[in-house]
């Protein structure tokens, strides 16, 4: 029961303190889950590649995935309904106080803060992101890291081309395979 | 039908069948709960979003609650609520069973390997058009402002720059780094407005 009452209480953090949705919640969730060691660095990148390609919130997605591992079907219940309960007490205050809300001062004042804050936060998020999949093992040379290096500086291309990130992950995916046993049939260890 | 099951049914589909979330499901929103359904006028869209925005949590569920609590009250909101979440609990936890099966397997690790490095590309967009998208003046105007101006308009720089050097250089939790900053912008916020207007 602790441990379903633990997950509530962890995606009910990450739920309340993440403005903007989406990508903004990565570095919170980055936090929490590695950290603890629910999920390594490596599981929730790849984790975020299965949430862009399957409806719904990224939110939702990775707390019913997390819930699952601890705790099955009653851990994702558990974990989901900690991540959507914070904003679904917040928006039933805000719906009533609409006018008041859109126009006070010290949401206004709050918000100039977080904005840029969000920014910074996944900045360092995705600089700790790029360390892990351009050099897992250490900070060394490893053969694989000319063909990360590569995939990126492609899918950051075609991203700039409006191109959808499903389809992106797809061609991601025919890459990796076929740059790794290009790698391996040359007899490189990777 | 029903109002409720009606709203619990439109956002069920908006939430099966919007991928990635988060922006990507305005549109739809926007289509069933103001153009199909009326329930929501569409410049109410603007107000709904700009609302997701400055509460925590996912838009998807802020504007599922609010559009829910706008049409049929607080259990509209908690069946619109539910429709969204539920498709992708769903196919999480069907999904999650098979990723964790087949994860070990030399192709799909393989295969892993280039999308990490895509998922990387992809998040450093999100990075540069949440950058565009922060209220702020440009750098290069910030920099030529004397006194006090200079500092108001280099403020969200410098905000930006302290939540990145907090959290991936001296370990500070997201959460504090995120606290002080909210905390600094409210205080200046109001030191700003109290400054007599030049």
């Amino acid at each position: 029961m602790s441990g379903l009452l633990d997950l509530f209480l962890m995606f009910f953090r990450i739920g309340l303190f993440t403005f903007g949705g989406g990508y903004a919640m990565l570095p919170l969730i980055r936090e929490e889950v590695t950290r603890r060691g629910l999920m390594t660095m490596e599981e929730l990148i790849s984790f975020v590649a299965v949430s862009e390609s399957t409806p719904g919130p990224f939110a939702v997605n990775i707390a019913t995935y997390v819930g699952l591992h601890r705790a099955g079907l009653a851990g994702s219940a558990f974990a989901t309904l900690g991540v959507v309960l914070p904003s679904f007490i917040v928006i039933l205050v805000v719906a009533r106080f609409y006018e008041k809300f859109k126009t006070s001062r010290a949401v206004q004042g709050i918000m100039s803060g977080l904005r840029p804050a969000v920014v910074g936060l996944l900045a360092s998020a995705a600089l700790g992101i790029a360390g892990n999949v351009f050099f897992p093992d250490g900070f060394r040379f490893s053969p694989a890291l000319p063909a990360a290096l590569g995939i990126f500086g492609l899918t950051l291309y075609l991203t700039f081309k409006k191109h959808h990130p499903i389809k992106l992950i797809c061609l991601c995916a025919v890459l990796g395979i076929a740059v790794m046993y290009g790698l391996e049939a040359l007899g490189v260890s990777v | 039908m029903n109002k409720k099951l009606d709203l619990f049914v439109t956002f069920f589909k908006i939430g099966a069948f919007t991928f990635g979330g988060g922006y990507a499901m305005v549109p739809l929103i926007k289509s069933e709960a103001a153009d199909k359904k009326g329930w929501i006028r569409e410049e109410d869209m603007l107000d709904i979003l700009a609302i997701a925005e400055s509460t925590p949590g996912p838009i998807a569920i802020n504007s599922a609650t609010f559009v829910g609590y706008k049409t049929a009250g607080v259990w509209g909101s908690l069946c619109a609520t539910l429709g969204v979440v539920l498709p992708s609990f769903a196919i999480i936890a069907l999904l999650g069973t098979l990723l964790d099966r087949f994860s070990g397997l030399k192709p799909v690790r393989y295969a892993f390997f280039g999308i990490r490095a895509g998922v990387l590309a992809l998040i450093v967009k999100a990075l540069l058009s949440m950058y565009k998208k922060c209220p702020k003046q440009k750098l290069s105007g910030a920099v030529k402002q004397t006194g006090a101006a200079r500092v108001w308009a280099l403020l969200p720089y410098l905000l930006m720059a302290l939540a990145f050097i907090l959290t991936a250089l001296a370990g500070v939790s997201s959460l504090a780094a995120l606290l002080l900053c909210a905390g600094v912008g409210l205080v200046t916020y109001f030191l700003h407005r109290e400054e007599p207007k030049a």
